[in-house]
């Protein structure tokens, strides 16, 4: 694992944000730190601001209140260090784009607009694609890819981007099996690699099993900390309030509600 | 082969097929991006907006190129304007603009009484007419939009595939936005003399689907989109000195030809070609 090593690990410091969408405050007054090389899973009803965040985080949407830093410096100051995998359904899949030259689009933040790729910029795509088990797609249009393939294409495309902070919008839904255990791989990768990972999921066990921190968020932020701290019934029953079932101790979430169209169970 | 030569022993045919080849080429190129990123209405729209240009360089006696092209900015940058910080959506202040700026031109056109004939050449093209200073200002135009195109290729993939990538790279989506818009305006200027007002949007769109349904890069659909849009010139304006109709619509439903062939019998993406992938699974 070469192709992620961040000279200094991302911190990422919250300060009092707020983001609103839509005219609708959807993210309010949350505070948090995360430490250097931290994965952190961030956990929330639908609609509770998952993406909000990830949206504000990449300077996509202004944050009203409140301030975050990146290194200790405001958003905005360090160019192309955060990477952004974004859900499916966000993305033209009729595109005329080929599996490497997504992936190539990941580099052209370090090498400006007009130089040509490099031997270094193919190599790093070619082992991304590698890393993610995609090499052999490289010539095949998006379109024509899988669901998990395609998330791949973008895992590959953020590998080669060298980012210190990586964002993961929902990587767990609506993928087969095998492209969960590879993104599963990929996190452990970053981990030795030091760069800090924040992945959205409504998995809790996913979250409970394979994070070290977790963010309960429902607009307002419930809980942070370790899966242990965060996972008490109290703070499960304010975060889905009327989506969550007590079964004798076991807990139950009902996902069938919202805009989730695919799941991956 | 006389067929072939015949035609090419006047001047104004030689300027005309010179003039055809120019536009259908930048329009096909240009169209990639207006196919690929659902603009064909505002490439209709500016279409329709210079008309008060052209209006008023009649009227002021000056170059009605440079009249349209003046009107084409103007319209290009208040869509920005009235959109920017989503205000108002892209499709609503299209809809305004495009209206207002093309009941402004008839206003200043039925002030004038003999202007029925010139009226005809700007909604719907006279490629035989086009002079020799108003070939090298298309050929000068038709290079200028190639070249941006080609220096910016990145940013315009970036902002057009993944606005979201955009914004992490820092690009300025806006202002590359707002480039995109002003080339698109140049474009459809020097398209009045082939194509007119009317017809414009077609060449905008039609070489470009075509080449969508054949290709699958960005590069390639650029090159045999071009190749579409300068074949669909050349056999357009064939047919309309032997037919004896007018250039323009020749042009575009020679290129409408193109693609229904595209449509039915492309592999992938062609109706034939589902059929029968869709009969092999059943």
């Amino acid at each position: 694992m070469s192709t992620t090593i961040a000279e200094t690990p991302a911190r990422l410091d919250l300060e009092e944000v707020t983001i609103s969408y839509n005219g609708k405050t959807a993210v309010d007054h949350i505070s948090i730190q995360i430490a250097h090389g931290d994965q952190v899973a961030i956990v929330g009803p639908n609609g509770a601001g998952k993406s909000t965040l990830f949206k504000a985080l990449v300077g996509l949407l202004p944050v009203q209140h409140g301030k975050i830093f990146i290194h200790g410096q405001p958003l905005g100051h360090h160019q192309d260090c955060v990477a952004y995998i974004p859900q499916r359904e966000e993305v033209d899949w009729r595109f005329p784009v080929t599996v490497s030259d997504v992936v190539m689009m990941g580099r052209y933040g370090k090498f400006g607009w007009l130089r040509q790729p490099d031997k270094t910029d193919k190599a790093i795509v070619l082992q991304s694609m590698e890393q993610m088990g995609i090499a052999a797609l490289r010539t095949r249009p998006i379109g024509e890819l899988s669901g998990g393939q395609q998330q791949r294409v973008f895992l590959a495309r953020a590998l080669a981007q060298e980012p210190h902070i990586l964002l993961m919008d929902e990587p767990f839904t609506g993928v087969d099996v095998s492209t969960q255990e590879t993104t599963l791989r990929l996190l452990s990768d970053l981990k030795s690699a030091g760069v800090t990972v924040l992945v959205s999921t409504h998995d809790l066990n996913m979250a409970a099993s394979e994070f070290n921190q977790v963010l309960l968020l429902n607009r307002k932020m419930i809980a942070f900390g370790s899966p242990q701290e965060v996972f008490t019934s109290q703070n499960l029953k304010a975060a889905f309030s009327g989506q969550l079932l007590n079964l004798e101790g076991a807990v139950v979430v009902d996902q069938c509600c919202g805009n989730d169209e695919e799941h991956s169970h | 082969m006389d067929w072939l030569i015949t035609p090419l022993s006047y001047a104004f045919m030689q300027r005309g097929l010179a003039a055809a080849v120019l536009v259908g080429v930048v329009c096909a190129v240009i169209g990639c991006y207006v196919v690929l990123r659902g603009m064909a209405f505002l490439g209709d729209a500016l279409a329709h907006a210079i008309l008060p240009g052209v209006a008023v360089a009649y009227l002021l006696g000056g170059n009605l190129l440079l009249g349209a092209l003046a009107a084409a900015f103007a319209v290009a940058l208040l869509i920005g304007f009235l959109t920017k910080g989503g205000a108002l959506k892209e499709d609503t202040a299209i809809g305004i603009l495009f209206a207002a700026a093309l009941s402004l031109g008839v206003a200043l056109i039925s002030s004038i009484r003999t202007y029925a004939a010139d009226l005809s050449h700007i909604l719907f093209g006279n490629v035989l007419g086009v002079s020799s200073s108003n070939l090298a200002l298309t050929a000068g135009i038709a290079f200028l939009v190639l070249l941006v195109i080609l220096l910016f290729f990145r940013p315009f993939l970036v902002i057009s595939f993944d606005p979201i990538l955009a914004k992490t790279l820092r690009l300025p989506a806006e202002a590359l936005r707002t480039l995109m818009l002003l080339l698109l305006a140049l474009t459809i200027v020097v398209s009045l003399q082939t194509v007119g007002i009317g017809l414009v949007a077609a060449m905008l769109v039609t070489p470009a689907a075509t080449a969508y349904l054949l290709t699958r890069r960005l590069p390639a659909m650029m090159i045999l989109s071009a190749a579409v849009g300068a074949v669909s010139s050349i056999i357009g304006l064939y047919l309309s000195y032997y037919l004896n109709i007018a250039s323009g619509s020749a042009i575009v439903l020679t290129a409408t030809a193109f693609f229904l062939l595209a449509f039915f019998f492309s592999p992938r993406k062609g109706l034939l070609w589902q059929r029968i992938l869709r009969k092999r699974q059943a």
